[in-house]
């Protein structure tokens, strides 16, 4: 057997339901979350917050609350490193304000006491001298010449002359004539679409355990998607050797892209040094909202020109995000991702990362993806409408194949838009009738997907069971699929392996679980390293039978004699082979390190039904199919549940969840009662419909599927609404009183 | 903090009445612990009364109801007769919150946590229910409709508090209804409530009240809305009327919650739905 080959059928454990083995621990409350860990002598900690969305700081006293009886420590900013540049600055600047408090609910110092009550009357003794200064957190008001400027000499060199300095990055991407394609086209529709700032809505806040001693060297426990980037962050944040600071994740409830950033865990570990204790910091839901990463909010044009039979002649969509008061809105992803679905001659997209006083955004689930989506497809829909021609059918003439040039430059090999359309115009969602006030609506998306440092090992034990570390956080059952992969690899059955997400200390580097890579990027790096531990197990076997290696053969966890040359053997078991690795060479590892890029992209077809009532603005998402391709879904079920889970978020989105600030720049909704997710009765049963198209990258095809769901939900849903409301919904979220006051102008101004 | 569990409710009240600093009575502690906990108000002294005999009893009074002021939204679904006189009423009840919180949360916290977006409020105003607040000066009986005075605030005294919850008696012919918008389906604040009550004799309305809530810095009695129906048989031209009364009568806020043109109109929209539903339950109990 070929060590490297790819497997596309025939599978045993790879596509079963199999349970997911953090299930019963989870639901018995014995998983240790962030929050779950303690340590003697802890102390607990708070963080002292800016109540003004940009302000001098002219000086921090903390007196009053050091003479506090319990207080042990206070940080600020001069508790951390210095010179730091790019990035890391910026991370720093977040997580403790400098100069500037530059948003509502900046950290500017933190308390550390032997309670969590002292600690937060401690917080409120540290008296904070404020110069408050003017603020902006609209994204177009932060662009106009008389915005404030949040920070001089942050732009990059890719803005052009003249703009504001409050624009900071410029992106421009596509190909071929767009004025010649729009004078090609029989119509031409162009509108402007607007997105509130969302946050991913964890029900998990961010919490940790932190030790650093004076000879720094520490250890830190908390919640994260990726821990050796909080090591890496954290070891800098602080001056300390990377290698020094030993980090374990948690336990993890949610993620979705914000806990792939660091926000409390430098703060607890410069406590923990100044007063040589352990330290917890656990945020609160407020905390949560006012002072993590949320997605960026957005304003954009989009232009697009089609023919009769709904040709798409030429496409034009301008992208302004903005992301807090950092660098770093990702609208290169808004402007890549906008007309990703469709083979264009003619297509530009531009984009500008404009900062503002909110909060550094953090990734969301596809960051920037979903925006361009809505703005994209709603246009589409319109011109559908206008042109009396059906919207799947448009997109399927319109739809990126293999081959297809992009529209941000790459030709794609093997993807499977056209087979999640077809599913899609197949499925009896799509014919089925409407009810009055009822409208379908219709979208595709994309996202790239992505693979990235990975460290994988797999370690026999002598009963023939399997131990794998893998270094990504299990944020969507990931222990189940590597389980099933490694399983599958070596012949034995799913409960003989346990997955362990290991600590800093035990694997190399491995990215962050984002980008929709654990499945594919760690899955590839579990099958190489079970691959090379079935390498040994045969070299062992062919060293008992006195032949050459290449001679044995891995089957069914046996080792046997590849043919009738090789000699007569009866097949040698795995625990045969693992009880005996003592005297035969030792113990049996197999382990993988590379930085896999064959990742490949994924597209999904979403069918929304929704209601509206006329008279409130409500609505209710009455039907509701995803399909997406997933290359190949190892775990069905986990598969199925992000799809549903992208389409949950997306309602949340598209209809009720937005940023709320206040003329004072306050964030006014910092509670789960006031930011509007969606609750479990607003939401129907999601169909699903997984389509397999494999992709070349991975040896048995997967594609990731975590964050393509969130694609298209805003555009479908805004499509369906628009169509039962009878009105085009142009800003998200499209609350009750938006939609009622859409119907007003359309009755208004006809 | 103190912390007082009193068996009477004369105790409470020289409890309360001693009381120095921030004063929070306790019953189902779903404002007042969240408030605690939020760090939005941290009382120096808290009277819980759920230990006195009888707050968590629903009694027959006369042809109507007592209702303990520790007696929760979940006590009231299941009583047996309660909902089936008062279904707007116990409706409202249990719209607060979740399974966890209808548990716990009790009429009489809504009604003295002074919320204008309280829902059970509007519905025991339409309802005309009244309320026994105990003092340091003795007794006296009080509308719901009095005690809120705005935003948070109440008509207590220092020392009083609400010991009894008296549901007027149903009568033949009536029936009520609530109805709140919430831009989801449930775990959220009203943006507009609307309660209505109403008596027919034959087909036509002769008794109703109109109640609005989160339209205003307190509950609305809107005399002009049962009026326009008052007389009718809830015909197009009434319900019209009814829905203009209702709006006209908004005095709210734009917010995070809602806008003020928003919530005018839902008030009228609200007040249609409600009444065709009160009607339709007076319809069946004549």
């Amino acid at each position: 057997m070929a060590f490297d080959e790819t497997k596309t059928e025939d599978f045993k454990v790879v596509g079963q339901r199999v349970k997911r083995p953090d299930g019963v621990d989870k639901v018995t409350g014995k998983a240790k979350f962030g929050a779950d860990a303690v340590a003697p002598g802890m102390l607990f900690a708070a963080i002292v917050r800016s109540p003004h969305a940009h302000a001098r700081i002219v000086k921090i006293d903390t007196s009053k609350a050091e003479a506090l009886s319990g207080v042990k420590g206070i940080v600020t900013r001069a508790d951390f490193a210095t010179g730091l540049t790019g990035g890391d600055l910026d991370v720093l600047e977040n997580v403790m304000a400098g100069e500037k408090a530059l948003y509502d609910g900046h950290a500017v110092a933190a308390v550390a006491a032997t309670s969590q009550l002292v600690a937060r009357d401690a917080a409120k003794l540290v008296e904070v001298e404020y110069e408050v200064l003017p603020h902006v957190t609209d994204v177009d008001k932060a662009m106009a010449s008389d915005a404030p400027v949040i920070r001089e000499g942050a732009a990059d060199q890719s803005v052009p002359e003249g703009m504001h300095p409050n624009v900071v990055r410029y992106h421009e991407s596509g190909h071929g004539d767009i004025e010649a394609g729009f004078a090609e086209a029989d119509l031409v529709v162009e509108d402007s679409f607007k997105t509130e700032a969302t946050h991913q809505g964890y029900i998990e806040p961010h919490a940790c355990l932190a030790q650093l001693g004076g000879d720094n060297k520490g250890e830190l426990w908390c919640c994260t998607q990726g821990h050796w980037n909080v090591q890496k962050l954290c070891a800098a944040m602080l001056g300390l050797e990377t290698s020094q600071l030993r980090v374990t994740a948690s336990e993890i409830g949610g993620g979705f892209g914000g806990k792939t950033a660091v926000f409390i865990e430098p703060v607890a570990l410069a406590l923990s040094r100044k007063t040589n204790r352990p330290v917890k910091l656990v945020m609160s839901r407020s905390e949560v909202f006012r002072a993590t990463g949320p997605t960026a909010s957005t304003s954009m044009d989009i232009k697009i020109g089609m023919k009769k039979d709904g040709t798409i002649t030429a496409g034009q969509g301008t992208f302004r995000l903005q992301g807090g008061a950092f660098p770093g809105a990702p609208m290169e992803f808004t402007a890549m991702c906008a007309f990703a679905p469709y083979n264009l001659q003619n297509v530009k997209q531009v984009g500008y990362d404009v900062m503002a006083n909110r909060p550094k955004q953090a990734a969301y689930r596809a960051p920037g993806s979903p925006m361009a989506a809505f703005a994209v497809e709603s246009v589409i829909d319109e011109l559908c409408k206008k042109l009396g021609l059906d919207p799947i059918e448009v997109r399927l003439k319109n739809a990126s194949k293999q081959g297809t040039k992009a529209s941000f430059g790459p030709t794609w090999d093997r993807i499977g838009l056209v087979e999640t359309l077809e599913a899609a115009q197949s499925h009896p969602h799509y014919s089925a009738p409407l009810k009055e006030g009822q409208g379908r609506g219709i979208s595709c998306g994309f996202w790239f997907n992505h693979g990235g440092e990975t460290s994988v090992t797999l370690a026999l034990s002598e009963d023939g069971t399997a131990q794998l570390s893998v270094g990504t956080p299990d944020i969507g059952g990931s222990r189940a699929s590597m389980a099933q992969m490694a399983a599958e690899e070596l012949g034995i059955p799913y409960e003989n392996i346990r997955t362990t997400i290991a600590d800093t200390a035990t694997l190399g580097y491995n990215e962050v679980s984002h980008g929709s890579r654990v499945t594919y990027a760690s899955g590839l790096a579990t099958i190489k390293a079970a691959r090379a531990a079935v390498k040994i197990l045969c070299a062992r076997a062919a060293a008992k039978w006195g032949i050459d290696e290449d001679a044995v053969v891995w089957e069914n966890g046996c080792a046997k004699p590849s043919g009738p040359n090789a000699g007569e053997f009866d097949p040698l078991p795995i625990e045969k082979l693992t009880r005996s690795m003592g005297r035969t060479g030792g113990p049996i590892v197999g382990h993988f390190e590379a930085t896999p890029e064959g990742a490949g992209v994924s597209f999904a077809t979403h069918i929304v039904d929704a209601e509206v009532d006329k008279e409130t603005g409500q609505t209710k998402v009455v039907r509701y199919t995803v399909v997406q391709d997933a290359g190949k879904a190892i775990n069905p079920a986990y598969v199925e549940g992000q799809f549903q889970g992208g389409a949950a978020q997306g309602i949340g989105w598209a209809l009720n969840e937005e940023y709320i600030y206040g003329e004072d720049g306050r964030l006014q909704n910092s509670v789960f009662l006031d930011y509007r997710i969606p609750v479990a009765s607003d939401l129907p049963m999601i169909d699903t419909v997984i389509v397999e198209v494999p992709n070349p990258g991975h040896p048995y095809g997967v594609r990731g599927v975590g964050e393509t769901s969130i694609c298209p939900p805003l555009a479908a849903i805004a499509n369906a609404v628009s169509n039962a409301a009878g009105v085009r919904l142009k800003e998200l979220p499209m609350s009750p009183p938006r939609i009622l006051a859409a119907l007003e102008d359309q009755a208004n101004n006809g | 903090m103190q912390y007082h569990t009193p068996s009477s409710f004369d105790d409470a009240v020289a409890l309360a009445k001693d009381a120095q600093g921030v004063t929070r009575f306790l019953a189902g502690g779903t404002d007042v612990l969240v408030q605690l906990r939020a760090d939005i108000v941290t009382p120096d002294v808290l009277i819980d009364i759920k230990k006195i005999a009888g707050v968590s009893d629903i009694t027959r009074e006369g042809d109507g109801w007592r209702i303990g002021v520790a007696v929760t939204g979940a006590e009231m679904s299941e009583h047996d007769t309660l909902g089936k006189e008062w279904p707007g009423l116990v409706e409202a009840m249990d719209l607060i919150g979740s399974t966890q919180v209808q548990g716990r949360a009790t009429l009489t916290g809504n009604l003295c946590n002074g919320s204008p977006a309280a829902d059970s409020v509007p519905a025991m105003v339409a309802a005309g229910v009244t309320v026994t607040v105990t003092g340091p000066n003795g007794e006296r009986k009080v509308a719901v409709e009095d005690i809120p005075t705005a935003p948070g605030k109440t008509s207590l005294e220092a020392g009083e508090l609400v010991t009894a919850v008296h549901v007027p008696a149903r009568g033949k012919s009536g029936g009520d209804a609530y109805l709140r918008f919430i831009p989801r389906t449930e775990m959220d604040i009203a943006v507009v409530g609307c309660g209505i009550n109403l008596r027919l004799d034959g087909k036509k309305i002769v008794e109703a009240r109109v109640a609005l809530g989160a339209v205003a810095p307190t509950v609305l009695l809107v005399e002009e809305a049962a009026n326009a129906i008052i007389g009718t048989e809830l015909d197009d031209a009434a319900l019209e009327a009814l829905a203009e009364a209702a709006s006209a009568a908004c005095n709210p806020i734009n917010d995070k919650r809602g806008t003020i043109k928003f919530r005018t109109h839902v008030a009228g929209v609200l007040a249609k739905r409600a009444a065709k539903i009160a009607y339709q339950r007076a319809e069946a109990a004549s």
